[in-house]
């Protein structure tokens, strides 16, 4: 019974932010909404019985994304009120709202009438845990089961971080991303910097050594290093890197081509593209492991620094 | 009501607030964020229909919730993207319009 209160809370505060986020004036105010609405949506995901996408939310689609949004929204000060002289008029308005309650009752009536017993592939998993050598199910699914997808989505990362760098005007391309931050050296700002990165970085590792048989993994350990990384960035103590520096490329290449490797070795030593080896399951996956980390951390820290934007070490041209 | 259902019920009004936002604000920011809610209601009633495949001794089905990391880091690098990309429109035409022929562009 409170527990379906718990749950009932939850729903009704986040569909508030939800129309709080879409029906402010201000943009401000709309991301700060949004950021509360990430973060509460991974109580949502805790009441789902999915802890690791609960961590993954939290770090990724509250954290990162809200920094990333404010970051914006910040650049395109003064551009809120020309865009509000183009409303849409009320008839689009209408249409709208017609448009988005069809689809939200259409939807509410396939949840009303969802096959009984639900589909799910819980069983399958379950029974071949074991030749995985990984307790933690999602990291089965993620990386043996399903490892294509993941393949692929760390490529779509790949692609996602050229698609950001090629907005770089011609001049910039091969320098640095974002602005470079100053911060008083003496100031909280570099304290924290300096303070939290060797426990954040101890953390992030302890996420992603667990994930093998624990909620975590390499996602959650990358989104916290990335935002140890931001935390240095953002006090001024290290600069972002050259988006042409040779080693950076290789850290950000690596985690997928490894992958293809043990991918295509699968279909030699296994008979299949992305198969393991008997016995040699846990370690195919480790290494897998070991080499998105740095990939996936590098992408989501570039991805919120944005596109080259200068050379030297000083402000912004 | 079941708490899978209640979930489903709030993933389906996220959809709607979501569609409407991306509809009628103005501004491509205030769209990324609209759309953000919108995707974030898809992944909610998918993570609802996961744990309605609880089954086996696990308390949900993990293969939608695998797919549902995936999904949130690549909706991630999809807004990066897109935010990206408005930045640079707006800085290079001034303007924040997404119309092919914003009104200011004669003045500017």
């Amino acid at each position: 019974m409170t527990g379906g209160i718990v749950s009932l809370a939850i729903v009704l505060l986040l569909l508030a932010l939800a129309l709080w986020a879409v029906l402010v004036r201000d943009a401000f105010l709309a991301i700060a909404g949004f950021v509360a609405y990430g973060l509460l949506l991974s109580l949502v995901w805790v009441r789902l019985y999915g802890i690791d996408v609960a961590l993954t939310e939290a770090a990724i689609g509250g954290g990162l994304t809200g920094a990333m949004l404010i970051g914006a929204v910040a650049r395109l000060r003064g551009t809120e009120a020309s865009s509000r002289s183009e409303r849409s008029g009320v008839g689009l308005h209408i249409l709208a709202l017609l448009l988005s309650l069809g689809l939200a009752a259409t939807l509410a009536l396939c949840v009303m009438v969802l096959p009984d017993p639900a589909p799910t592939l819980a069983p399958q998993v379950s029974q071949n845990m074991a030749v995985t050598g990984v307790g933690n199910p999602i990291t089965g699914v993620l990386l043996a089961f399903r490892a294509l997808d993941t393949l692929l989505e760390a490529i779509v990362l790949v692609i996602g971080l050229i698609g950001v760098w090629s907005l770089a005007p011609d001049r910039f391309w091969g320098g640095r991303p974002g602005l470079r931050h100053e911060a008083d050296p003496d100031g909280i700002l570099a304290y924290f910097a300096r303070l939290l990165p060797p426990l954040g970085i101890i953390f992030a590792l302890y996420i992603f050594w667990a994930g093998a048989d624990h909620p975590g993994g390499k996602f959650q350990s990358a989104t916290i290093l990335a935002a140890m990384w931001m935390l240095v960035l953002m006090a001024g103590l290290a600069d972002t890197p050259r988006i042409g520096h040779r080693g950076l490329r290789v850290g950000i290449v690596i985690g997928p081509l490894a992958f293809i490797a043990i991918g295509v070795l699968g279909l030699f030593s296994a008979g299949a593209l992305l198969a393991y080896p008997e016995e040699w399951a846990k370690p195919m996956i480790v290494v897998v492991e070991v080499a998105l980390l740095p990939t996936l951390t590098l992408i989501l820290g570039l991805l919120l620094a944005g596109p080259p934007l200068r050379f030297d070490r000083g402000s912004a041209a | 009501m079941s708490i899978e259902t209640l979930f489903g019920l709030c993933a389906a009004a996220l959809v709607g607030i979501g569609l409407y936002g991306l509809i009628v604000l103005a501004h491509p920011l205030r769209k990324i964020i609209a759309f953000n809610v919108m995707g974030t209601g898809v992944f909610v009633l998918f993570g609802a229909l996961g744990r309605r495949g609880a089954a086996a001794g696990l308390l949900a089905d993990p293969v939608p919730q695998a797919l549902l990391i995936t999904a949130i880091v690549v909706a991630f690098a999809a807004s990066a993207l897109a935010v990206a990309l408005i930045v640079r429109l707006i800085e290079a035409t001034d303007s924040a319009s997404l119309a092919s022929d914003p009104p200011d562009e004669a003045s500017a």
